[in-house]
């Protein structure tokens, strides 16, 4: 896969993560809000502002709202997004008046360890008390998928990341399936889909197991399988992720380069 | 009334072995230089308390000088791992360090709660992870609806340090830019101490700009670039390049240590 680049020379290769990102930008195209982290969910929701959605309000986690950061900032509390914003906040109420009332419309998370039924574990690997490997911890993820009103996942896909059984549960998704979130609480609809750099997942209606229901051109079935380490349900007949236009790829190529 | 001391004297007089601190600030605003201050007077045993332990507490994590961390997110935000923290809950190195961890939601709330003077705060979340059989939550019954919430005790930390943009010479402060959860973490300790970029003879309103006034403060402490390689909005830069540095010096103890004694722990690194 190529395009040829804005100044028509060589053309240059479609990297799954351009895809994968491209794909997360897309997906903000009818939002308000959206509550990002940093990497590929902050890239994604620059990409969506520049090409999909000019409106798409940018909350993020230090209390920045409306910022319109010009780069990809490296920690959610650069400098830039600060001067931007519409409005800063202090973190109690980023928690409690805007994640935690439900005013956000779609939240980007990512995870070390995700299951099938979209929980995710951001802790530890290994025992809790004696881990292999400490991880960040919790950070705004309980919360924020509890009440954003739906979530995004953005994860690489391997059958490390997709695992049969967390080591640890940091953040509900859709817990053990039907009807969990309501049985918790939750106002938010949890887990809308997971998108990796292969493709697509989405709960099923009813089960709430994820369902490979897209996948990137040129990425085979077989492929997504060997990444996830459960028996990965399949829809009949999965979607093929629309190939980046021209445009989309230009903007997201521009703004790693600024 | 908040007395303007030097840094030094200020940590000398606030900080004792075995207090349980907390150095606030949320990616913007992080008091580095009173952190440091308070390694190079050897300050040990301390319960640590943050939302977001990051470059800073791994320094001093991996001195040795905490007994104790209390937070919730432990990583060297949009680089990676914080690796004297890892090798101290992995490895037990320095030595053990003994946490309690929380979602920032429960973290805030703690917070907001100890500013208030309540034993705790009400919200939702926590249900349905595995944090919760491991951490300080309960779970209440609304007393009106009926609907099941949770309660985090609140934080009242011994010690409260924050960093600030100015100060006028009564000690009252303003900070600008991100506020993070400055302002709980001060109400909510038993001492503080603001430092700051600097001393100005009266402080100007800023956009979104926050005053603390001086009569809920201890004391100030001049600290110019104090919140280095974090930044101080309209006055110093975030150091991005020094937080992918961070990532490589930390990896591996003796490099650490190394780096430690001579730009931090030194009586030339003071000055």
């Amino acid at each position: 896969m190529s395009v040829h680049s804005r100044d028509g020379t060589r053309p240059k290769e479609i990297t799954p993560a351009e895809v994968q990102t491209i794909a997360a930008a897309r997906r903000l195209a009818g939002a308000r809000t959206v509550f990002i982290g940093v990497g590929r969910p902050s890239t994604a929701a620059i990409v969506a502002r520049m090409v999909h959605n000019p409106q798409l309000v940018l909350v993020y986690e230090s209390g920045t709202i409306g910022a319109k950061p010009f780069h990809v900032p490296l920690s959610i509390g650069d400098g830039e997004l600060a001067q931007t914003a519409d409005l800063i906040v202090s973190v109690p109420e980023m928690f409690n008046y805007w994640i935690g009332a439900g005013r956000i419309d779609v939240a980007f998370l990512g995870a070390a360890q995700i299951d099938r039924h979209a929980n995710l574990n951001s802790t530890v690997i290994g025992d809790y008390a004696y881990p292999k490997t400490r991880l960040p911890g919790a950070g705004g993820a309980p919360e924020i998928a509890a009440s954003c009103g739906e979530v995004i996942v953005i994860a690489p896909h391997s059958s490390r990341t997709f695992v049969e059984r967390l080591d640890f549960c940091t953040t509900v998704g859709h817990g053990d399936g039907p009807r969990a979130r309501e049985r918790l609480g939750f106002s938010g609809a949890g887990p809308t889909a997971v998108i990796t750099d292969l493709g697509v997942l989405e709960p099923h209606p009813e089960s709430k197991e994820l369902v490979l229901t897209c996948i990137h051109d040129g990425v085979e079935v077989e492929q997504v399988r060997e990444a996830t380490g459960w028996e990965l349900q399949v829809a009949q007949q999965p979607a093929i992720t629309e190939p980046p236009s021209d445009e989309e790829l230009a903007a997201l190529r521009e703004l790693i380069n600024r | 009334m908040a007395e303007v001391v030097e840094l030094r004297e200020a940590i000398a007089e606030l900080v004792e072995d075995g207090d349980c601190v907390a150095l606030e600030g949320f990616t913007h605003l992080i008091p580095f230089a009173a952190g440091h201050e308070l390694l190079r007077q050897g300050r040990r045993e301390l319960e640590l308390v943050r939302m977001t332990p990051d470059v800073l507490y791994d320094q001093m994590i991996g001195v040795g000088a905490a007994r104790r961390l209390v937070f919730s997110y432990g990583g060297n935000p949009g680089v990676g791992s914080l690796h004297r923290f890892r090798d101290a809950i992995e490895n037990s190195w320095p030595r053990p360090v003994e946490i309690e961890e929380h979602s920032h939601a429960g973290m805030a709330n703690r917070y907001a709660a100890g500013a208030a003077g309540l034993p705790f705060a009400v919200m939702r979340g926590y249900v349905g992870t595995d944090l919760m059989p491991r951490t300080t939550v309960a779970e209440l019954t609304c007393p009106f609806t009926g609907e099941r919430l949770v309660a985090v005790p609140a934080l009242t930390p011994d010690v409260a340090i924050v960093h600030a943009q100015e100060a006028d010479r009564e000690g009252n402060v303003q900070l600008w830019g991100i506020p993070g959860v400055q302002k709980e973490a001060v109400l909510a300790a038993k001492r503080s101490l603001v430092t700051v970029e600097r001393i100005v003879e009266e402080l100007e309103p800023r956009p979104s700009g926050m005053v603390i006034p001086t009569w809920v403060i201890d004391a100030v402490a001049p600290a110019p670039g104090g919140s280095r390689p974090s930044y101080s909005l309209g006055i110093t830069e975030r150091d991005n390049d020094f937080y992918k540095f961070w990532d490589q010096v930390s990896r591996d103890r003796e490099q650490f240590t190394e780096w430690m004694n001579e730009h931090v722990l030194s009586e030339v690194a003071s000055r």
